[in-house]
Parts: C-alpha cells; structure tokens; sequence
C-alpha cells in the first residue's frame, strides 16, 4: 500500500498538534485516508511530544511505523525519530533551533534546512510562527497544494480575521515556496484522491454519537483521556441540545446522570479509570434501580495515575467486575471512530431498552487519534422514540413488575398517578425496600431471589441484542489475531502488512467484550489454525475472559504495557514468530 | 416570604387525593424519633402548597432518616450514601417544572457527602434540602457523626470525640445557599412552615432539622434542644443581614436559635443554564436528525 507518513516533534508549548491536526486536514480534504497520532505527555511546556499523519487512499487504521517527512523543531526530536525516518525521506528543520550532520541521517534520507523562524520574524517577533513555514515547506515535499495548506491554516482560526491569519497564511505560503526552491517532494508525495472525507478523533465521534442518540444530558469531571467529550459537547451546547455538567468530581457525575436518567432524559457520563473507579458504587445503583445510563470509560496507562497521557487496555477486568454484587450490564468496545459513534448511538438504545448500565470501552489511543470518516458512514438520523410509554390503566402501577424480559414498565416523575420510589435498597415490585424489616423473612427471602434473577435475566436479552464476535479476513488463515477496541486497528494494517508478504493472517475481536457471546467465539476460536491475543495490558484480560467463558485458553500473547500503541511491524513480527513455531 | 406559605403552586392539583400525602409504607424509625417530626413536617409543607404528588420528587442518601422517600406518596428516590444531592440536581436538570426535595442526615449530608453539599449551595439549584441533623450515626449503632460535639463519647469515641463539628448554617452561608432555616423536630408547624418557604423560595433552600436520636445519643435529647431553643422570628432578627446571619449562626450553646437565619435573592442554576431556557429538557426535541451543518466542522 501506498502511503505517506509525515511527523512532526518538539516541545510541548511548540504547536506540536496543531501542526500535526492541520496536516491530517491537509490530507483528509484531499480525499486521503488519514490516521493522526498525537504522543503527548502530561507536561503543558517542555519535554518531547510528537505527531504523525499517516494517509493513504486506502484506509489506514494505526499511525504505522516509520515516516516520510520529519518536521523536526529540536535536536531531541531529531535524535529520536532519525531512526524511523524511511529511505527517501526527508529532514526538515532551522539550523537556527539546531544542526544537524550528514551523518546523522539514516541511509537514503536527507535534510531540508528551512529559515522558518527568519521568516517569522518578517511579520512578527512571535517564535511561534515559524510552524506556519515549517507547514509550508513540509506541505510541498508531501505533496499538498499550496492552497490547500493556506486555506486549511486560515479555516484553523475560524472566523477570526486578521493580521495573525494573514501572517501563518502568508508564512506557509513562504516556506512552501522556500522548499519548492531548494528541495523536491518526497517518492510518496501524495495527490488528491476525490472527494473530502471528516476528520475527527475518537471522542468527538462519541460525543456527536450521544447526542444524535437523543441524548440530553451529559456530566463529566476532567479527566485524560475523556475530557474532550465534555469538550465538544460543551462547544456545541446550544446547537444540540444537551445540558452539560462539569461535576465537583465523578461522584457527583455519575450520581447526576443517573438522577437525570430517572427524570425523564437519556444521560451519559464519561471518564477514565481513575474517576470510573469512583462512579463504581453509583454503577451498581443505576444497575440495581434499572436505570438507562450510558459511560464512557476511556482507558489509559494505570495502576492508579500511572502514565496520564498514554494509552492501555488495563481496565477490562475493572469494567468487568464494577460494583458490589452483580446485575447486568454490557460492554461496548469500538474500534475506529465510526465504531464509536456507532457504538455510543447503540450503547444508548441498549440502555433504555433493557433499563440497566451499558458501558463503552475506549482508550487514549482511539479517544484522542484522528481518523477520516466518510461522509456517508455518520448517519444522524436516528429515530429517538418517547421514553414516555407507561399511561396509567386504573390498576396498581408496579415499576419493577415481573416480565419474561426482565424489563418493568418505566414511569417518570410529572406523570400523574404512576409515582413510585426507586432505590438502591433490594424492593419488590412496587419498588418497595425489602431490605430492612422483611429481610430475612421466608416469604421475602423469595422475593429477593425473584427480584435478582428478573434483573438478571436481562443479561440474555442484552447477549441476544448485542453484536456478534466478528471475524475479518480469509476464514481459512494460517493465523487468527484476538483482539478487541483500539488494538484492533494496529492489527488490521499488521494484517495487510502480512498479506503483502504473502501470508494470509485473519482477526476475530469483539465489539462487544461483555456479554460474551461464549457459543459463537467457541465457534470462531476453535475453527482457527493458530491464534494470537493482541492486547494492551500486562495479563491478557480478554485473554482471561475468553478462557473463563468458552475454555479455551490463547496461549500465544502479544502484550504490552508501555503506554503506546501497537505498532503495525511489532505485530507483524511476533505473527511471523508465532507462524513459525513447529515448521 | 413568610406569610406567603399558603399560596397555591402553580400547577397545584384539583383533587386532594393528588397532593402529596403518606404512602402505605410506615415509617420504621425507632418509636420517638425526631424523623417522624421531619416527615410530618415535609408533608405538611408540600400539602399546604398543593403540588401534586406526581410533580415532587423526594431523593435521598443512606442513612435511617433517609428512608424518608419511602413514607410519602410522591415520586422517590432512595439512592447511595451521601449522593443525595448530585441525584437531586440531575432529577432537577432533566424537568425543572417539578418540585425537588433531598432529605437525610448529618453524616450523609455533611459527612460522605460534604463536597456536594457546598458545591450545590454554590450552584444555587432550585431545589431544598432538609437534613434530619441527630449528631450521630443511629443505622451504623452509634458512631460520632459530622456534627457530633466535642467530647461526645459515642462507639467510635468512647473516650470523647476529638474533632470540631461541622456548623451546617454556618457551612451553608459561606457557600451560598440563598436560604439557610434550621428547625426542631419538637416543632412541627414551625418546620412546615420553614419547608414550605424553603419550598417556594427560588433558589437552593436549606433547612437543618435538629432530629434528636433517641436510641443513640442520650446528649443531644428533645430537652436537651428544648432548654436552649428560641425562635429567630420575634428575636430582632433581620434575614436579609448576611453579618447578623453569620452571628446568629454561631450561636450554639446555652441559647441555640431556630427558624430563617439568612434569604436572599440570586439567579438560580437553571436560570443560568441557557440550554434549560427552552423548556425543561424532557419536553425539549432530542437527536439530530436533518443535523448534518454539525459535520461540516470535520471536513
């Protein structure tokens, strides 16, 4: 596959991503596939964070491996990403912020010296600018139109006017020229592909995912990787609909949604482990008073702060096994953006439907990496029945009645003659508590066993409404990848990686990790040749999930816990390991 | 306001049976508590004001005084330890046409739910709060409570309790609560009235309920307030005075006042909240069909 891959680096404070945001846009409005990885630490100034834009016509779904194009602001950044510059490609860097030796460029690369910051300095004595040359000149050797930079620099301040537009518009234009003078595009300069296609990370795919699910409410307390949900909703507000809540702390935001869940709207809260550890207790509530709650757990490096700004699989076992006792709940684990809003709308109609918790597991990784959506894969129309389907009859309304399903008529306070008190308390039907003095009585002891086992019969109905295990690629593969969320994405460019070298690899992962689906992964699992667990966590959590559920234990693992993504090549290579034993 | 606890509710209904009253659960607090005062008190107070049963929603923590949700015919709910107040605002959030009403104690109010309880005050939600304050912990069997005073030996303390106890009042000005009432349980058409009040003030309307425990604390009795209770209204007391509040606020000890200490006006939360200015969001269209402007920021 044909690709280009152009990353830039320096130091937090730099305009880093916005560099890195402006060229994947470049790239989408090309018609281009896109990929953004934006690596990032929990510093706001200094150290070393990175971007990479890897496009190609084909959809590409991790940032890949190596780069065509590094637009380096610093020595640090030259140091480290030298090494994966690929052959062809090309330096680009001030001698101004540092030099650089022939000799310490890889073999079949080479170096572009542009005079960004003295082209700054043309329009002002703000350093920062120097990014609107350095965009220029990279724009030309990757192959992007000179207005397609310009336009895409002054559409990044929206409707502001002024000299600083003029000044980055004018600084690529500069730049771009400077390179077009001294240098050629790279071999894989790229060309525009068709129509544009969106741009956008994981978390604002959820985000317009909820709202467009008719969700109403959404209350968050700031944590990385989730905040950015709060983010977008937050900007966009008025324009759909949706009251947004930043908590005192996620108590509180969970505990919110949940109360505005039983008023009469669809709600949502969303986090990470951290905060999803304490909104714990309240999970169980919502499960145990069969309220619709819809959250986001987006994953990143733990135990406990662990490593803020990088991404892991580590919170499976978690989301698992949340809250005392047990009561039934599903877990949702997209893959791409157009999976997670897909999955967040789906996610909002498990909840109401079957009244109980429906979490959607993200992580860093897909939470804040861009990828292109085509236009026709975000359909916002999706039909939001009235949560209001109980009339009173004249008999006694009983909220949590015994049904095959599991599932009680749901009233809501402002209904006339169908009041009833929800709890976290073990009740009846008529939502009575049985907690206190009939505990323990033989005819409420039965009660109790009923109460429980109608909850959670609810669990078969969610395994029968949620979607299968899914298999992609040739059936009849010599290896199949397991694997589930963002992980997925690595696995999938390993794969075509592994198909270009003639072998034929296929994956089975899981949009849903919980309710598992046992009888048809058994199926799936047990017509592989050879498997190999793909995850980001120290013990193979689906690992041990899989093996609980259906027996069947993925003995050979690829496990990592350093807080970065896969990388397509690290699959690769353990997949040819695998394939490899007893030949 | 005072006074004006008789005025009907806007959307008060026709028919008696409506208005809220007991439920056909009884309460199941140890014969003498305070909380049967508290209870009286709230249903008084909503029945005086004729809001529908189905338009009031009782929410509350954990803890023997929040069971209260159980003994009245409204809406409910009877959530976790200390979250009353983040339920509440949520229930508020999604229908602000209806009636919101916590209740619960000391320890869940001020204790595991002490960060709400500022932060609610601050948002000035229009919504009140009605703690059944008994300066222990009576489900637990008797442990100091946020409010405990010095020296109370309890099981947790039986060599005294070593901390400063938390001053709801006092904790409630400094916060921002718009209306800040303390009642007596040994007075229930006083309390009534301080709910009711509370009730129809607009803003976030906070009544502390001295609750006495009869089971566990044998300090803090119905004579032990009775000797030291007088009433803020006829005493000189000026409401509108936050200094003369934060005075009167302090006073715990030989004399320990009841009623008003503090009302003012301030925009509530849900008047500030722009997106609530359409109508409570139940009524409010959702989703995003025909919506496809928002992609164009993508692109």
């Amino acid at each position: 596959m044909e690709e280009i891959a152009i990353r830039s680096g320096g130091a937090a404070g730099d305009g880093i991503a916005s560099i890195g945001e402006t060229l994947s846009k470049c790239l989408s409005r090309m018609g281009l596939h896109v990929f953004g990885f934006n690596a990032y630490q929990s510093v706001i100034r200094g150290g070393h964070v990175w971007f990479q834009a890897r496009a190609a016509k084909e959809r590409v779904y991790s940032q890949g491996d190596g780069c065509d194009i590094l637009y380096a602001l610093n020595k640090e950044t030259a140091q480290i990403h030298l090494p994966s510059l690929r052959r062809g490609g090309v330096l680009v860097y001030d001698p101004e912020n540092f030099t650089v030796a022939d000799s310490e460029l890889p073999v079949g690369t080479r170096a572009l010296s542009v005079p960004t910051l003295a082209v700054a300095r043309k329009f002002t004595s703000q350093p920062i600018l120097q990014n609107a040359a350095g965009l220029g000149a990279v724009s030309f050797l990757a192959g992007i139109p000179l207005e397609v930079i310009q336009r895409t620099i002054a559409d990044s301040f929206g409707t502001k006017k002024g000299d600083v537009v003029d000044w980055n518009v004018n600084g690529a234009g500069e730049g771009y020229r400077y390179a077009q003078q001294h240098g050629a595009p790279v071999g894989s300069a790229v060309a525009p592909a068709g129509p544009p296609k969106y741009l956008m990370a994981g978390n604002q795919a959820i985000a317009l995912g909820a709202a467009a699910a008719g969700c109403k409410f959404l209350s968050q307390y700031p944590m990385t990787p989730a905040s950015s949900i709060m983010h977008w909703m937050a900007a966009h507000s008025h324009q759909v609909g949706v009251v947004v809540k930043q908590a005192e702390d996620e108590l509180a935001a969970i505990n919110m949604a949940i109360g505005a869940s039983f008023g009469g709207v669809r709600s949502m809260t969303a986090t990470s482990g951290g905060g999803f550890s304490l909104m714990v207790e309240a999970l169980g509530m919502a499960g145990m008073a069969e309220i619709p709650l819809v959250v986001v757990e987006s994953q990143r490096c733990g135990p406990s702060t662990g490593l803020p700004t990088k991404t892991e699989q580590g919170d499976l076992n978690l989301m698992l096994g949340a809250g005392q006792g047990e009561f039934p709940r599903a877990i949702l684990a997209p893959t791409h953006p157009v999976d997670a809003f897909r999955a967040t709308i789906r996610a909002f109609e498990l909840a109401e439907a079957w009244q109980t918790p429906i979490l959607v597991a993200s992580d860093l990784h897909l939470s804040e990496s861009y990828a292109t959506v085509d236009p026709g894969e975000l359909d916002l129309n999706v039909d939001i029945p009235s949560l209001y389907t109980v009339e009173p009859n004249g008999g006694e309304y009983l909220r949590y009645r015994y049904t095959p399903s599991g599932v009680s008529p749901r009233s809501f306070p402002g209904q006339p003659g169908l009041n009833y008190v929800s709890g976290s308390d073990e009740h009846d039907e008529k939502g009575h508590l049985i907690s206190d003095v009939k505990s323990g009585v033989p005819i409420w002891v039965a009660e109790r066993t009923k109460m429980m086992s109608k909850r959670m019969r609810k669990l078969d109905g969610l395994a029968q409404a949620t979607e299968l295990p899914q298999i992609l690629g040739p059936p009849s593969a010599e290896l199949s990848f397991v694997a589930w969320g963002s992980t997925v994405g690595a696995v999938r460019d390993a794969m075509a990686l592994l198909a270009a070298r003639g072998v034929a690899t296929n994956l089975i992962h899981l949009p849903t990790v919980y309710p598992i689906h046992a009888a048809e992964l058994g199926r799936l699992l047990g017509s592989a040749k050879r498997t190999l667990l793909v995850e980001a966590n120290f013990s193979g959590q689906l690992g041990r999930l899989i093996r609980a559920e259906t027996g069947i234990h993925l003995t050979e693992r690829l496990l990592k816990f350093d807080g970065e993504p896969f990388y397509p090549m690290e699959i690769v290579g353990r997949a040819t390991e695998v394939l490899s034993h007893g030949r | 306001m005072a006074g004006s606890a008789t005025a009907a509710h806007p959307t008060a209904g026709t028919t008696l049976k409506m208005v809220v009253g007991k439920s056909d659960t009884k309460p199941t607090w140890c014969p003498g508590c305070g909380d049967f005062g508290v209870v009286a008190a709230v249903e008084m107070a909503v029945k005086r004001l004729q809001i529908p049963s189905h338009d009031v929603v009782i929410v509350s923590g954990i803890g023997c005084s929040s069971n209260l949700p159980h003994f009245l015919s409204s809406y409910g709910f009877h959530g976790i330890h200390g979250r009353a107040l983040p339920v509440a605002e949520g229930v508020r959030w999604a229908n602000h046409g209806l009636t919101v009403i916590a209740t619960g104690g000391d320890g869940d109010g001020f204790g595991i739910g002490a960060g709400h309880f500022v932060h609610t005050m601050r948002r000035n939600v229009d919504m009140t709060y009605v703690t059944m304050d008994n300066q222990i912990y009576g489900l637990t069997t008797g442990q100091a409570s946020p409010t405990s005073m010095m020296g109370h030996k309890t099981k947790s303390t039986p060599t005294g309790v070593i901390e400063n106890p938390i001053d709801p009042i006092a904790l409630a000005l400094a916060s921002g609560a718009t209306y800040v009432a303390r009642g007596f349980s040994g007075d229930v058409k006083h309390m009534a009235e301080l709910v009711a009040n509370g009730i129809q003030h607009k803003g976030f309307a906070f009544v502390d309920a001295l609750s006495p425990c009869v089971t566990y604390n044998k300090l803090n009795t119905f004579d032990w307030f009775r000797q030291r209770i007088y009433k803020l209204e006829g005493s000189g007391h000026d409401p509108t005075n936050l200094q003369l509040a934060w005075q009167r606020a302090l006073e715990w000890g030989d004399k320990i006042p009841i009623g008003l200490f503090y009302k003012t006006d301030r925009p509530t939360y849900e008047d500030l909240e722009e997106v609530l200015a359409a109508g409570p969001l139940t009524k409010q269209p959702s989703g995003l069909k025909g919506r496809e402007d928002l992609l164009k920021e993508f692109l």
